[in-house]
């Protein structure tokens, strides 16, 4: 910048120190609650500073889960939603980025069509139908399976216009020169697409990883079997019982476990993740 | 959209695109074809029988005082979470374009929330605001503010926005930052040299340029409070209490998984589906746009 004003950049980071500590608040307070002992959550305010029952509260709700709350623990919980997760997400670019290929590197009748129908998925969130696609499920006999759990939610526009997207920038030389050298689709697609859209994938990784943590109103619908709830959606169940009888040192420390995976996933790839988040609106 | 060079046959392309087919048409578009067809129904609560009723279900929904409520709590609320999260998002970009160390520190912090699953965030800001250990609540009453979101509405909604719009700090926080960082630093500086402080620059050069970007974003904030915001009212409110957070989302749910009123339940979902594709043909627009200009 041509100009100097300290007053004004001293500003700029006391504003910005001032959001960062607005935005990490709940979390540091409920990481802090998450380690106290029962009676100090109880009465407000909650502690600022760590207590000595990390291990106790975590333990506990890891192995045991709420008793007040009769939930079963939130170790299984957590493996549930991390198969969930990576289910939904290595689903979706697997099937996206095979019909993106399809749409790009061939001609054939109806391709327009295709795309458009599969353009048309990114208008439907799944809260909008959720009677109808809960009673296909039910037919289907995939409630409380992994299946219902994943299966339904693999369809994605957002993906496939993506790798559309991307595939068109790739230079025609390379399908040229693959088709000179003898190699079919399969062959160009293994040795040549794949590798080149590896950054892609894993922007786009690291963003419907978190998407398929994150669900919660579809497992709350499918699943009413306790063995096979995600830890996002178990949560609500414990904190209505809490109204009555609070146990809020547990439930602090499974929020803490149910949002520590993505938040950890986010940090650790956040060049990845900036990009992905980026791309997918494009 | 053309390639050049493609390769030949249709039953390779057919067989790689099957299974995206097969999964849209089993779980999108058949079930919103049986929302329509159901949204024209009336059922009775046991199933035992069906009569087809056209549009009843609709008028019958844009009389029912309920649901206009339910509009006009959605529109109090996405307009409140737009309105907070833009505003809070433009202040922070604004002062990371502008500091040179430590942009990427900030940047780590600020983003955070956005991987915290909604039902997540909605408790975390419950427990903030707990009217028995709330931090928040506990502060309030020290300045005479009585605190309890389970007894006034207005208090429960001004606490479901604050949790959603929390959320979508990270994200509107990076479009802005980006499309700030795509402004030319030559205009910036031209106007710095024609003696025009911070505060001029930004409100006559930065903000005009930037509104492709904070068009775009209020469409993605408004689908997002729309759409996406069902776990926080669960976990907070439940639509409560007495209907003040009732959003038509949650309302969908309420109505037809709790109330089992079929018919108008559908209705709603297909008023929503209405709602979503405006919205989304909106946002391909605006797209559009901000790639012809950007």
């Amino acid at each position: 910048m041509v100009e100097n004003r300290p007053l004004y950049t001293l500003m700029a980071h006391l504003v910005l120190i001032l959001g960062v500590v607005l935005v990490m608040l709940p979390i540091y307070v409920v990481f802090m609650a998450s380690t106290q002992a029962p009676a100090d959550v109880l009465r407000a305010p909650v502690p600022m500073l760590p207590g000595a029952h990390v291990l106790d509260n975590y333990g506990a709700v890891l192995g045991r889960g709420l008793e007040r709350a009769s939930s079963g623990p939130v170790g299984p919980m957590m493996l549930n939603s991390l198969v969930m997760a990576l289910g939904i997400a290595v689903g979706k670019i697997a099937i996206s980025i095979l019909s993106a290929y399809a749409i790009v590197y061939f001609r054939f009748p109806l391709r327009m069509t295709a795309f458009w129908i599969i353009f048309m998925t990114l208008m439907l969130p799944v809260e909008v139908r959720i009677l109808p696609t809960y009673r296909v499920a039910a037919q289907l006999g995939i409630l409380n399976s992994y299946t219902g759990l994943i299966l339904p939610l693999i369809a994605s526009a957002t993906a496939t216009f993506l790798f559309r997207q991307f595939f068109l920038t790739i230079p025609d030389e390379l399908a040229e020169a693959a088709r000179v050298d003898g190699a079919g689709p399969v062959r160009f697609f293994k040795d040549i697409v794949l590798p080149l859209s590896r950054t892609n994938i894993a922007a786009l990784f690291v963003i419907l990883f978190i998407y398929g943590w994150n669900q919660y109103l579809w497992p709350l619908l499918i699943t009413t079997d306790p063995s096979m709830n995600t830890i996002v959606m178990a949560i609500q169940r414990m904190s209505v019982a809490a109204e009555n009888e609070p146990e809020w040192h547990h439930i602090t420390a499974v929020a803490i476990l149910a949002l520590l995976p993505p938040v950890v996933v986010v940090v650790a790839m956040q060049r990845l993740f900036v990009r992905g988040l980026i791309e997918t609106e494009k | 959209m053309h390639k050049n060079v493609t390769f030949k046959g249709w039953l390779l392309p057919a067989l790689l695109l099957v299974p995206q087919l097969a999964v849209t048409f089993v779980f999108f578009l058949w079930p919103a074809g049986q929302a329509l067809w159901q949204s024209m129904l009336v059922e009775d609560p046991f199933g035992l029988s069906t009569q087809f009723v056209w549009f009843e279900n609709f008028q019958a929904l844009f009389h029912s005082p309920e649901y206009l409520h339910s509009l006009k709590v959605t529109v109090v609320f996405s307009l409140g979470v737009a309105a907070l999260g833009l505003g809070v998002a433009l202040l922070l970009a604004a002062m990371a374009d502008h500091v040179l160390r430590g942009r990427f520190v900030y940047q780590t912090f600020l983003i955070w929330p956005y991987a915290v699953a909604p039902a997540i965030a909605g408790v975390l800001w419950l427990f903030m605001f707990s009217p028995a250990v709330g931090v928040v609540a506990w502060l309030l009453g020290k300045v005479g503010i009585a605190w309890n979101h389970q007894i006034w509405g207005n208090q429960a909604m001004l606490l479901v926005v604050i949790a959603a719009a929390w959320k979508q700090v990270s994200y509107n926080f990076l479009f802005f930052l980006a499309g700030m960082q795509a402004i030319p630093r030559s205009l910036v500086e031209a106007a710095a040299i024609d003696g025009a402080g911070p505060g001029k620059r930004f409100w006559t050069i930065v903000f005009p340029l930037l509104s492709p970007t904070t068009f775009f974003l209020l469409v993605v904030n408004v689908v997002y409070a729309f759409f996406e915001t069902f776990g926080i009212i669960d976990a907070v409110t439940r639509g409560g209490p007495a209907q003040a957070t009732n959003i038509l989302v949650y309302k969908v749910y309420a109505d037809g998984f709790v109330g089992l009123n079929l018919g108008s339940s559908a209705a709603q979902s297909v008023v929503l589906m209405g709602i979503v594709v405006l919205l989304t043909a909106v946002q391909f627009r605006l797209v559009e746009r901000r790639v012809q200009y950007g």
